[in-house]
């Protein structure tokens, strides 16, 4: 198993190089790093000059491997957005946020989906199925940011329920169900549909002819089956949130996290704090990608990570 | 096609339907069954729905110039919040027109127009691009298919709407480059896909004989490779339209898309949301809601689309239907 | 093999007595009719072979027996009736106690009927625990016990190996074993050996017969295959299109077949002491179960036939013998 992780890890070396590269390469030859370094009033010879202190002028090559070597510092240069603060220092100053935000929502979307889906899968056509697929739609075709507004419209506006912005655990609430709501609708469908199949499947018949109760052939039978295609999806789901949705949620509950500062970061094309924040999130999804393979080991007597 | 073929291959239709009902899928099938008419008549009811908003959206979107009563992007001061015709306002601005005197109707045609069309254009784009990579690496095999896909596997695993976000920051936000920025993000899952397909097919004896007999390889996917292609690619590419119109809004929504002068629901709803979320919350409602609407319609249409294409499908539906005619014991 | 005394003297209670069953199938296509009309008894110990091709209706029938037909399939009439309670009309209660602890039931292919990600101890032992409420560590020896019994050596070492560890003819094993767990009565076989080698096949058909001996059991062997039936089965069923049409001894069968079908099955059987120029076959195929033909279903395909077998259903007969034929022109195939 070791050696399974390893390669992984190196496959995952592989893509967190890759998007390094691809940031790196982009911003120098298309963005210009000085442009918001100095005030709008600094002249095209200031900004030069600044540019070949920075070694920006210098072969691609070159500064590439000085950004290497920087980097096995754990150096990744300094946030410009944030003056003088290094670029890894404020990835980590609002990684909390995002990581408390992503923890309770997909926890939520767990909490919601496994027994919805069991309960769908049970009576199909059913209220819950109704439920569920009435959420799964919403899930599938509201955007995330719409689906942020409406529950502050109807939470925060008009009932005054919740405060959004940052603060405690209550203004956590809604930006995590906004993040796990749209999860609940595909993962349920997943459970459901799994479920359905597994239902239909050989062993499922032997089991019944062997007397089980009904409890025990959906509980442990065929949900333990069920998980498998099931952790598959909440690695995914887990991924696209923290590489992509909690960008979206962030920026319209005002939740200041990684997400939010990304936004921020790219629109006043400070790039190292960008290119930080793509290597933290790059490698995050790398260890994701690798618990979800740990997880199938475990649940999945056959696999055979060689 | 011989009538032969055919006539073969509706025998083993039969077969397959009986035995599969048979053995196959009883569950389901008394699933489908307890949803009862209902269920099958809904999805009918829905797919057909669907269709038919899509229609004319994507009509409104096509006329919207001699539709829309004014120039979205015309901001009058003297109409600012001017309210909808049901509320007493003109007809000069049937949906009434924001703080800054946009008319909210022709804001939202021309957002119609925006988002179906960069639909199209990232799905031809990324779908024309992703199919010619997946047949090379499905075809040629060997250390051009392990590369290629190793490349696919890289990029999947990038933050898609970082470096999206990231790239229109760069290079600027019009449809053009919005859409190939999408584009760029989006083609892997063709790829994959259309290999997918490439490999089974080859698999198959007639298309060894095929090659033996000395068929090029052009002549090959032409004639066995992309009539099996069609059906998983329909319903990945309306799937990925879908995706594509929420992305787009998102990024716009960021403001890291599509920026002024373009029109497009996403960037409304973040307009209205900053200005008018202790104000007029309508105007949020209504480019969110359309949004909403047109990818529930793809979505739906693409489920119509798979039901009506997999025989297995069709046969639960219908069970449905026939065992509660026949009554209960 | 016992033999048949049964068949002259009919006992008080049959073990497993099916009368006039009838399952329907709701397909798109109409309603398939895969089982019509089918009655017969097992009683203790004796071995009964019911042999068909597919879409005979044997395997559903055999399902039915253990109330697993669920939908789009239904049982639309008869009753099964186990040592006297019904199996079919307010079953639910008895099913929940027969099923796996009085009938027992091993299926087609071992490969699918194990779950994947449990061990075969487990497997094994959750039949116990649920019908005999044994503790953990009685089930788990009796698990081990039952792999000795079937014939799995090191069986305290298989017991924690998973389904995907054993070859084939092992999995087969363990679902006897698994069958066996609380001393059934009656073993139900589905073509037990359809999907393995043919070296195996004889050994799981050698295993079951001695189990069958050594364990006093019924046991209800489904299959195609004439051979399999020859070694072990005390009498014989043969299903044709959803019905039963002969019923008699295994030595009855073979030497005398009473129906033109019966007949038709012995003769394309390829045999190794005779030397054929050419394989011969029933021609024709079997009729549409949709829309079943109003007389005896064989027409078709029968060198017998005459015009009243198209006509009418020829129900299934009782004969001097305890035999049962339905047809028309029962025992002519040999001897008219």
């Amino acid at each position: 198993m070791g050696r399974y992780i390893g390669r992984r890890l190196i496959q995952g070396l592989v893509v967190i190089f890759g998007v390094t590269v691809f940031v790196f390469v982009v911003t120098r030859l298309i963005g210009d790093p000085v442009k918001f370094m100095l005030p709008l009033s600094a002249t095209p010879e200031q900004r030069e000059a600044r540019r070949d202190a920075m070694g920006l002028n210098d072969p691609l090559v070159q500064q590439f491997g000085r950004f290497l070597r920087d980097l096995v510092q754990g150096d990744l240069g300094e946030s410009s957005y944030v003056r003088g603060t290094p670029a890894l220092e404020v990835v980590f100053d609002y990684l909390p946020r995002t990581l408390q935000l992503v923890a309770v929502g997909m926890l939520l979307a767990i909490v919601l989906s496994i027994p919805l889906g069991v309960i769908a899968s049970r009576k199909p056509g059913g209220t819950t199925d109704r439920v569920l697929t009435t959420l799964s739609l919403i899930g599938l075709s509201m955007p995330q940011f719409f689906l942020g507004y409406v529950l502050m419209i109807a939470f925060t506006v008009r009932l005054r329920w919740f405060e959004t912005g940052p603060g405690g655990f209550m203004n956590l609430v809604l930006p995590s169900i906004c993040l796990a709501l749209p999860a609940v609708g595909r993962l349920a469908v997943v459970v459901r549909s799994a479920m359905i199949d597994e239902l239909n499947s050989q062993y499922v018949k032997v089991a019944k002819a062997k007397g089980l109760t009904r409890r025990r052939i959906l509980g442990v039978h065929a949900l333990r089956n069920a998980g498998i295609p099931y952790v598959t999806l909440l690695g995914w789901e887990v991924i696209r949130a923290i590489a992509g949705y909690t960008v979206v949620v962030e920026s319209v509950f005002n939740w200041p996290g990684l997400g939010f500062m990304a936004s921020t970061a790219v629109k006043n094309q400070d790039f190292y704090l960008i290119q930080a924040i793509v290597f933290v999130v790059a490698v995050m999804v790398v260890l994701i990608n690798i618990a979800v393979d740990i997880a199938y080991k475990l649940l999945d007597p056959r696999v055979k990570l060689s | 096609m011989s009538d032969e073929y055919t006539a073969q291959h509706a025998d083993e239709e039969h077969a397959t339907d009986d035995e599969a009902a048979i053995q196959g899928r009883p569950y389901e099938i008394s699933a489908a069954r307890r949803g009862g008419l209902f269920g099958e008549l809904v999805r009918d009811k829905l797919g057909f729905a669907s269709a038919l908003f899509l229609t004319l959206l994507a009509l409104a979107a096509l006329f919207a110039p001699l539709l829309a009563p004014d120039d979205p992007n015309r901001g009058n001061l003297s109409r600012s919040m001017a309210s909808p015709v049901w509320n007493g306002g003109s007809w000069s601005n049937p949906m009434g027109a924001d703080w800054q005197g946009y008319d909210v109707l022709s804001r939202l045609l021309y957002g119609a127009r925006t988002s179906l069309f960069i639909g199209l254009l990232v799905v031809a784009l990324a779908g024309t691009f992703g199919i010619i990579v997946g047949v090379i690496s499905g075809y040629k095999g060997g250390r051009v298919d392990r590369w290629l896909m190793g490349w696919v596997d890289v990029q999947v695993s990038f933050p898609g709407l970082l470096l999206a976000m990231l790239l229109v920051a760069l290079v600027g936000g019009t449809v053009w480059t919005v859409a190939i920025i999408l584009a760029v993000n989006g083609w892997m899952v063709y790829a994959r896909m259309t290999r997918g397909v490439v490999l089974s097919v080859r698999e198959r004896p007639f298309v060894e004989a095929a090659e033996m007999v000395g068929s090029s390889p052009l002549r090959v996917i032409t004639k066995h490779v992309l009539p099996n292609l069609v059906t998983p690619l329909a319903t990945l590419a309306v799937l990925e339209f879908a995706r594509i119109i929420l992305a787009e809004a998102a990024l716009s929504f960021l403001g890291l898309g599509i920026q002024y002068p373009g029109v497009t629901w996403g960037l409304d709803i973040a307009r209205a949301g900053d200005h008018e979320l202790f104000g007029n919350q309508w105007l949020i409602i209504y480019p969110g809601l359309l949004l909403s609407l047109t990818v529930l319609a793809v979505n739906l249409l693409s489920s119509w689309l798979r039901v009506m294409l997999d025989p297995q499908e069709r046969e639960k539906r219908y069970a449905a239907s026939v065992t509660d005619k026949a009554g209960g014991m | 093999m016992t033999p048949s005394t049964v068949l002259t003297n009919p006992p008080v209670t049959p073990l497993l007595d099916v009368s006039e069953l009838y399952v329907d199938f709701f397909t798109r296509r109409g309603v398939v009719q895969a089982v019509r009309g089918v009655s017969f008894s097992i009683e203790r110990g004796e071995t009964l072979g019911v042999v068909g091709e597919s879409g005979s209706g044997k395997s559903v029938m055999a399902q039915t027996l253990l109330g697993l037909i669920e939908l789009p399939g239904r049982i639309t009439g008869g009753d099964v009736r186990w040592k006297g309670e019904s199996l079919v009309h307010d079953a639910g209660s008895t099913l929940g106690r027969v099923r796996g602890k009085e009938i027992a039931m091993i299926f087609q292919d071992p490969m699918t009927s194990l779950n994947p990600l449990f061990t075969v101890g487990t497997q094994i032992s959750e039949v116990c625990r649920r019908h005999t409420g044994a503790n953990k560590r009685q089930a788990h020896e009796r698990a081990v016990e039952l792999l000795d019994l079937v014939g799995i050596a090191n069986p305290a070492q298989r017991v924690k190996q998973y389904p995907h560890e054993m070859s084939g003819g092992m999995r087969q094993r363990v679902l006897i074993a698994m069958a066996l767990a609380c001393d059934p009565e009656l073993l139900v076989a589905d073509e037990p050996t359809t999907a393995l080698d043919v070296t195996i096949q004889a050994q799981i058909l050698e295993l079951i017969g001695e189990l069958q001996e050594r364990l006093g059991l019924a046991v209800m062997l489904i299959t195609h295959d004439l051979g399999v039936v020859a070694g072990l089965c005390d009498r014989v069923a043969v299903m044709y299109s959803g019905k039963l049409v002969e019923l008699a001894t295994a030595e009855e069968v073979f030497a005398d077949p009473a129906h033109p079908y019966t007949a038709g099955l012995l003769a394309s059987t390829p045999r190794l002491d005779k030397v054929e120029s050419r394989l011969v076959s029933i021609e024709g195929s079997p009729p549409d179960l949709v829309d079943p033909p109003v007389g005896c279903p064989f027409t078709d395909r029968c060198h017998l036939a005459v015009d009243q077998c198209r006509e009418a259903m020829p129900g299934l007969k009782i004969y001097e013998s305890g035999r049962r034929a339905a047809c028309w022109r029962a025992f002519e195939v040999n001897h008219g």
